[in-house]
């Protein structure tokens, strides 16, 4: 598959429908998504990882259906519930969950020997950077090559759909910053659809095409990624702190002087602390609405390198102090968050001219996907 | 070699004969039971829990009569079996089924442990990756359990060498078809001057405890030493 465009017409679709009483939790949840990497993203108990093991087949839904592509993995009406093993569905979970017996090789061969059909290799297992792992066994992995070798694994059994819930989670800092590079090239790789469960939008922000905000078992928002984080109306499902637009930008010096890398967006240039990235790549960053200052005439004499003029499109007050103001900056949204008053001392209405600032150091290195673009053509949730 | 006489040799390997034949007659259906009060729940668990382990407590003899009253020629099952020429009674066959009675609850208890400390996360990811359920257990749920499964064979075999009410209320002691080491030694204490031949039998069944103890360590410990 390498090179071609991930998101073709080839890509499956699923879909997602169901109900379910767990207790006094009750999940009810409907989605679509027509391919890509979809994030299901909320606060632990949200009913996220229910999801995916519903559509896993691991865990039955009283009511609803779940659609693969043509296939119907599970109906209530129908009485239509696939066995797992037979759902042709990959799961990495939170814990690598290899098997302790056997080495990676065998491992890895264990999805291949279940294999039901074939299907074309998938150009997503070979930046998984295993290779020199293969003779050696679980105990002697460290926690980010377990959990590549578990994706590698999940592949292997050639599944329609990928399931990750929260991979990184099971890892310490220096793993995640070790393993996130290996799943960013591997998702932007990848054909099939991936289903990824997150409470960090640091994660989701790099990884996801299309978001899905659950909130106490429901589904608070679904949609394109970009639309969702620069909606001043979605701030408060995705939470004040975690909410800020994404913003597209070219590399134009990855080593420039004192440590910053200078990087070039539709509305002029960015300097950010040193980027992993070589010079031309597109990147995203993801910038917080609470990191982005606004001033009415061009600020001079501050320490803030970012200076971007934009026109603001829309704001949307909350039930705090706070407005959540969304901007048009050349080509691209950002997302400010500042208080009533500000805005209102400031006469900020749609249409305004501004000036967004932005720390440099603000932006923190997990804020930077090596994505690519945000990729437009994704399938909305009717 | 110990100066052992031929009925004394007849009694070890009978023994030998009977215990593995038993133990390994007795796996699989030990592991099956194992699995199922390890990992299901159903109605009537308590039940088949208490049955499992009452050859555990009865007195042996007990286990033995009632092993007559339905295994012997003129038992329940015992009468059909004979009609296809299968019989237990009086024979090293039955000895063989006494043996892997008392040595049931034993072999359940041992294996189940291993069953219950088997990750079942291992299992889902199998089944995620298209493993049927019959192969997750015999690739994933049995080799984890393993080390469990082998303690449980070795304990099984040792109490298997060991039986002796059961044993000789059901098939009594023939030499050379029923008369295993405890009731040959017990036989030979029965007699003046017998007590060299049983001090030799005890002797031969130490070693063969020892042994069948060294060989399950040394094969848990390769299996084991693959692991974390």
């Amino acid at each position: 598959m390498g090179g071609a465009p991930r998101r073709g017409a080839a890509g499956m679709s699923v879909s997602v429908h169901i109900q379910q009483r767990l207790g006094d939790f009750a999940l009810d949840v409907a989605f679509d998504s027509e391919g890509g990497v979809t994030a299901l993203f909320g606060p632990s108990g949200s009913g996220k990882t229910s999801v995916i093991n519903a559509i896993a087949g691991l865990n039955k839904p009283d009511t609803g259906r779940i659609h693969l592509g043509g296939r119907v993995l599970y109906d209530s009406g129908d009485g239509i519930n696939v066995p797992p093993h037979k759902r042709r569905i990959g799961y990495v979970f939170q814990e690598p969950r290899l098997f302790p017996h056997m080495s990676v090789a065998q491992n890895i061969e264990y999805g291949r020997r279940n294999q039901l059909y074939s299907t074309p290799n998938d150009g997503g297992l070979s930046v998984l950077g295993i290779a020199h792992l293969m003779e050696r066994y679980p105990r002697d992995l460290s926690g980010g090559e377990a959990q590549r070798v578990a994706i590698a694994r999940a592949l292997t059994s050639q599944p329609e759909v990928l399931l990750m819930d929260e991979p990184l989670a099971a890892l310490d800092d220096t793993r995640k910053a070790e393993f996130l590079p290996y799943l960013q090239a591997f998702v932007a790789k990848t054909s099939i659809p991936v289903f990824y469960v997150s409470h960090a939008m640091s994660e989701v922000a790099q990884l996801a095409d299309h978001l899905v905000v659950m909130r106490e078992g429901r589904v608070a928002r679904s949609g394109a990624l970009g639309q969702i984080l620069s909606d001043p109306a979605a701030i408060s499902d995705i939470g004040v702190r975690e909410a800020g637009a994404i913003v597209t930008v070219t590399v134009t010096r990855a080593n420039d002087s004192d440590g910053l890398s200078a990087l070039a967006t539709s509305a002029g240039r960015l300097f950010l602390p040193r980027v992993q990235a070589e010079d031309g790549a597109t990147l995203r960053v993801r910038i917080r609405a609470s990191d982005v200052m606004l001033s009415k005439d061009k600020p001079d004499g501050l320490s803030a390198l970012n200076i971007l003029p934009c026109t603001v499109t829309q704001l949307h007050e909350g039930q705090g102090p706070g407005v959540a103001v969304a901007l048009r900056s050349g080509g691209d949204t950002l997302m400010a968050r500042i208080t009533r008053r500000s805005a209102r001392a400031m006469g900020l209405r749609a249409g305004s001219s501004c000036y967004a600032v932005i720390k440099s150091v603000a932006v923190a290195p997990t804020d930077l996907g090596l994505r690519g673009g945000l990729g437009g053509g994704l399938g909305g949730t009717p | 070699m110990l100066g052992l006489g031929p009925e004394e040799w007849t009694a070890v390997w009978l023994s030998l004969r009977v215990s593995v034949v038993a133990t390994l007659a007795i796996l699989p259906l030990a592991i099956w039971v194992a699995h199922v009060l390890a990992r299901r729940e159903f109605a009537g668990k308590g039940v088949v829990n208490a049955l499992v382990l009452l050859p555990l407590v009865l007195p042996p003899v007990v286990t033995g009569y009632m092993l007559l009253l339905t295994f012997g020629t003129q038992g329940a099952v015992g009468g059909f079996l004979s009609h296809l020429g299968i019989v237990f009674a009086f024979r090293w066959t039955g000895a063989a089924l006494a043996a892997a009675i008392m040595a049931f609850p034993l072999m359940v208890r041992a294996i189940r442990l291993g069953f219950e400390a088997s990750d079942p996360k291992l299992e889902q990811a199998a089944t995620t990756l298209g493993a049927s359920p019959w192969r997750v257990f015999y690739t994933i749920t049995l080799p984890t359990a393993l080390p469990s499964v082998i303690a449980g064979a070795v304990l099984g075999f040792a109490k298997a060498m060991g039986e002796f009410g059961a044993t000789i209320t059901f098939v009594a002691a023939i030499p050379g078809e029923t008369q295993t080491i405890p009731s040959a030694i017990y036989g030979f204490l029965q007699v003046p001057g017998g007590e060299g031949q049983a001090g030799r039998l005890v002797l031969i069944s130490l070693i063969i405890a020892l042994g069948a103890v060294a060989v399950s360590e040394w094969v848990a410990r390769r299996v084991a030493g693959r692991r974390a």
